[in-house]
């Protein structure tokens, strides 16, 4: 969707300011949001990809506004409600006013073993890659409503093929519920002038890894 | 750590966290430790120091150079370093006229086994829209200026590929020890908006 988390190219939000010496948490709250998102998700209810999808439809305005792990929160409460885990009424008075609904229980070491392991999305190619290293490729003119990692900045453009990555989940589908769907996963180079115009860095390329629905011959 | 623990009177947001997290454990979905386990684990275990040591080992061992061009995902689990946010490794080299940038433009995606949780300019609106359109501009900000004539290749993570970044060798470190080496590679270097640290330094 066109929602206000893709950002690249946009101006305006000021210099970047980094902090030295920068904590990993600026506060209490900032550590347990981070970990609560974490292991909520180790319950295996919900993808990376749905998570993804919740927080981006978020009210551009609200999404733009808020701390960075408000935006986590925020979805966290949406995805805890839409799979059951907790009811918008035990949310509104912070106590448990129903039993819990059946989820793996996330103790120390499951999540130890989470964060060691990962949650590789990589599968097996179900056809053949289209394309290859060097092919020149145009990014689909596309605006779907759903979720999509194809950014704004890139549609329509043509770039080249720099490396083929293997096939991947598809967050276009997983996303909604509606299936890994892998497809393959390209690495696409694009120059700054392409993307940005004549006035861009004639030096300068940007890179996106596309999946290929998001593709086509140039 | 602040302000907002153990204290009766919290934010709006320190209290709505805290009142997801009182429910997800009271309900038994999440028990306790376990946060308290990622916390710890990343404020005291997964950081740039683990990125610092593939970079390192990098500069000093061809053959490991090599591998991590091959897969970077196997190459960097010889160290021990894999899991969540980096299943899907790739290393990008800096060299002679060609200086590389990390981004996630769409969200915040970053190698936290072996960079640890984002800084907050990664995660920054300003830096996910500038990077991919003004990176010497970025560069700049950062103190980082490099010649007209350099090549900038910036990396949006719009998929699960995660990129580490492999400065420069700073020259003046001939014989340098590895471990004396991962000292001069800060974490900016490894998403490009540094360079490595001169021996000086």
């Amino acid at each position: 969707m066109n929602g206000a988390h893709d950002l690249g190219g946009m101006m305006g939000f000021g210099p970047l300011a980094p902090e030295r010496d920068e904590p990993v948490f600026h506060s209490h709250w900032e550590s347990r949001a981070c970990a609560v998102t974490i292991a909520a998700g180790a319950c295996g209810l919900w993808s990376l990809d749905e998570s993804r999808s919740v927080r981006e439809n978020l009210a551009p305005a609200q999404y733009l506004a808020k701390p960075y792990y408000d935006v986590w929160i925020t979805a966290l409460e949406k995805l805890a409600v839409a799979h059951g885990l907790v009811s918008a009424e035990e949310l509104a008075v912070g106590r448990p006013l129903a039993p819990p609904r059946a989820a793996p229980k996330v103790t120390p070491r499951r999540m130890a073993e989470a964060i060691a392991r990962g949650s590789p999305y990589d599968r097996p190619p179900s056809a053949a890659a289209a394309f290859a290293v060097g092919d020149r490729v145009r990014a689909r003119m596309m605006n779907p409503p759903g979720h999509t990692r194809l950014p704004r900045y890139a549609r329509g453009r043509v770039g080249e093929v720099a490396a083929l990555r293997g096939a991947f989940v598809f967050p276009d589908t997983n996303a909604h519920a509606q299936g890994e769907n892998p497809q393959w996963l390209y690495t696409i180079r694009f120059t700054a002038r392409e993307l940005w115009g004549d006035d861009a860095d004639p030096r300068s390329t940007v890179t996106i890894d596309a999946f290929e629905p998001y593709l086509e011959p140039a | 750590m602040s302000e907002d623990h153990d204290h009766s009177e919290l934010s709006p947001i320190a209290a709505r966290v805290r009142a997801l997290e009182t429910l997800l454990t009271e309900k038994g979905y999440i028990e306790p430790a376990a946060l308290d386990a990622i916390v710890e684990t990343y404020e005291t275990k997964i950081g740039p120091r683990n990125g610092a040591r593939v970079v390192a080992r990098a500069w000093v061992d061809p053959a490991y150079r090599e591998r991590l061009r091959a897969d970077a995902t196997k190459a960097i689990a010889e160290l021990g370093y894999a899991g969540r946010q980096g299943e899907h490794m790739a290393a990008v080299e800096n060299g002679a006229g060609v200086h590389n940038v990390v981004v996630c433009t769409l969200c915040s995606c970053y190698p936290w086994p072996v960079l640890g949780v984002p800084p907050v300019w990664y995660k920054s609106h300003a830096y996910r829209a500038r990077a991919v359109i003004d990176p010497r501009g970025v560069l700049a900000e950062f103190g980082v200026t490099l010649p007209r004539e350099t090549e900038i290749l910036v990396w949006d993570s719009t998929a699960e590929m995660r990129y580490l970044v492999i400065p420069e060798r700073p020259p003046g470190t001939e014989g340098w020890s590895e471990e004396r080496l991962a000292a001069l590679v800060t974490r900016d270097s490894m998403i490009g908006t540094g360079l490595a640290l001169g021996p000086s330094t």
